[in-house]
């Protein structure tokens, strides 16, 4: 069984356009900045906000398709959903909630209970089942509702950043467990998160999505190592600059330059790794690199003996330098400074 | 917790608040006081056990109840419709469904009068092919008191429901339930503190109701005469009833609140489920 959904929704200022497949027993997360439509994304697919264009199917099972007046209720969709803060009913026992659905799909009142019971020794919480949601931590919250959500049993699981309301020192543990327990679930998994740590620990692929459109799919190794959004580069921590490739030199939307080695002639992206970068006061004479951009600086952050200075100028770069270097040049937020970069330094790829 | 308790304690209020606040206790007291000052206690029994005082008694009881459970029937619909749907002149049909609590409740009576009387716009009808009338009747004692208590309950639960996380009906749809699985398992027991409080609050309206039953429905002893006319009543011809009537209705309406106020009021402060 496979998950396809072509998304196209209009919801106030954010224009989501996201094209999705699932495969069997996939976990795919949806990694992306805040307000980017990631949780519009899980809200489609589970029904809660109808689309306006496109399409969803679990494969011949078509849950939502607007130019055929196809709409299946989010109660009829085999989707089950573990929430941001998780949303367990505060007045009901934590083993009234996981029995809720099934509860709601007429499953009879002691069944019911069993299997709830059978899910809560599953996650480790049979003895909580008769204390109430507030007694719970934030980690058994999260097993709670995932329990929930899996009684009755979906094919698909969908988690809205699972881990964010989580406080730094329980998160690693907690993703520790969630990891262990997704791999007990054999269906899909959608797991939305803005942290790539959870996207690396938990996901087979990752799909990148940023201002509501999806930027790039793949292996987060994939990702990281060719990224195509500006998110993505600021997460790997490198330079992206976009633009189309003629006769060994890439040129931006903005109309700048950058000279580049060999690369195929095309809409293109550039990678410069801040620490190929060269910081000089004066303009560069007889040099090698083949790119000077002038620019102001307008952070320096060391990290241990490095330092990333932050660019301001017509193509706003990072650069990396030595502790020494900074201290040689003496360079300081609104300093003005000429960084340089050889050719042969940017990785060139099609866009 | 411990800020709540802290906050309880005397430590740390303003003198000036504590005047005012120390003030308005007098306030309520003072007639209270009155009352109990000039009660005939020698005679307070006799008074109590009258054939009369016992039926307007019963009659009060039995139509505030009606009107609060007519209250939660058709308010708890009307708040969620308020609260949950946006349709064009929403603020206008607020306006009208919560009109009466600002309404002199005589003017109340007359318009249901004019609406449900025996010529009224619908009452005509009524009488015409069912031979139903509705004014003078204890049925219209209900009618009234159902029209003056109702918004109370409405704005109750309307309040509780905006406040109320729409994110948990979604979670609740998507294990499986349906909107009205959903609305009674979910929505309601969210509610539940606002949804007893409005309701004390429409039957305590309702039992104190005075002036739109007594234009809508008349002052029919064992019909329609409720506790309230019949205190205003006997107070032209024997004030020492009338004082005993009003304690004993005061005396029933203070044991609701206390009852009320420890078991369900006690909650509201905890944070809700859904807030």
């Amino acid at each position: 069984m496979t998950l396809s959904a072509q998304i196209a929704l209009q919801l106030g200022t954010l224009e989501l356009r996201a094209d999705l497949e699932v495969k069997p027993g996939e976990l795919l997360a949806l990694l992306g900045p805040n307000g980017a439509g990631k949780s519009t994304v899980l809200r489609c697919l589970a029904g809660l906000a109808p689309i306006d264009a496109g399409r969803i199917a679990l494969d011949d099972f078509v849950l939502d398709d607007p130019s055929t007046d196809t709409f299946v209720e989010p109660e009829q969709r085999p989707i089950g959903f573990v929430f941001q803060n998780y949303l367990l009913f505060e007045h009901m026992s934590t083993l009234e909630n996981v029995a809720f659905g099934l509860r709601a799909r007429k499953t009879p009142k002691a069944d019911a209970r069993r299997i709830a019971g059978e899910w809560l020794e599953r996650v480790g919480l049979a003895e909580y089942a008769d204390q109430r949601p507030r007694a719970l931590s934030g980690g058994q919250a999260q097993r709670a509702a995932l329990a929930r959500a899996l009684a009755t049993n979906p094919r698909v699981l969908l988690l809205d950043e699972p881990l964010a309301a989580l406080d730094a020192g329980t998160r690693s543990t907690v993703r520790r467990d969630l990891r262990r327990h997704l791999e007990t679930f054999d269906g899909m998994r959608i797991l939305v998160t803005h942290d790539p740590v959870d996207a690396y620990a938990l996901a087979d692929r990752v799909a990148i999505l940023d201002g509501g459109s999806i930027v790039q799919v793949g292996t987060l190794a994939e990702v990281t190592a060719h990224p195509r959004s500006r998110y993505v580069a600021d997460l790997v921590g490198v330079n992206l600059v976009a633009g189309v490739v003629a006769q060994g030199v890439l040129t931006t939307d903005a109309g700048d330059h950058v000279v580049i080695a060999d690369a195929l002639p095309g809409p293109s992206f550039a990678v410069i790794r801040p620490h190929s970068i060269a910081l000089v006061r004066e303009p560069p004479v007889g040099s090698s690199a083949r790119n000077t951009w002038r620019g102001t600086i307008a952070e320096v952050d060391r990290l241990g003996d490095r330092v990333r200075v932050g660019i301001d100028g017509r193509l706003p770069l990072t650069a990396e330098i030595t502790v020494a270097a900074l201290e040689a040049l003496q360079l300081r937020p609104g300093d003005d400074v000429h960084a340089s970069v050889k050719a042969t330094d940017i990785e060139v790829y099609p866009a | 917790m411990s800020r709540r308790r802290r906050r309880g304690r005397r430590v740390g209020l303003p003198a000036p608040v504590l005047v005012l606040a120390v003030m308005a206790v007098v306030f309520f007291a003072l007639p209270l006081i009155g009352l109990l000052w000039r009660a005939p206690w020698s005679n307070a029994w006799h008074y109590l056990t009258d054939d009369d005082a016992l039926t307007a008694l019963r009659l009060s009881l039995i139509c505030s109840l009606w009107a609060t459970g007519l209250s939660i029937l058709f308010g708890v619909p009307l708040a969620w419709l308020l609260a949950r749907v946006e349709f064009p002149g929403r603020g206008a049909v607020r306006a009208l469904c919560t009109l009466s609590m600002v309404l002199p409740p005589v003017v109340g009576g007359v318009a249901l009068f004019f609406a449900l009387g025996r010529r009224g716009i619908v009452g005509q009808y009524l009488y015409r092919w069912f031979d139903f009338t509705l004014p003078f009747t204890t049925t219209g004692v209900v009618i009234a008191q159902t029209f003056v208590a109702m918004p109370f309950l409405v704005i109750t639960v309307e309040a509780s429901l905006r406040q109320l996380d729409l994110r948990f009906d979604d979670a609740s749809r998507t294990l499986g339930a349906s909107r009205w699985y959903t609305f009674r398992r979910v929505t309601m027991p969210a509610v539940r503190p606002a949804l007893v409080a409005g309701a004390v609050l429409a039957w305590a309206r309702a039992l104190g109701e005075f002036g739109a039953t007594i234009t809508f429905a008349g002052n029919f002893p064992g019909t329609t005469q409720t506790m309230p006319l019949a205190v205003y009543l006997s107070l032209e011809t024997n004030p020492e009833e009338a004082i005993v009537l009003a304690l004993l209705l005061i005396a029933i309406s203070f044991a609701v609140l206390v009852g009320l106020r420890d078991r369900w009021f006690g909650r509201t402060d905890r944070p809700m489920a859904a807030t």
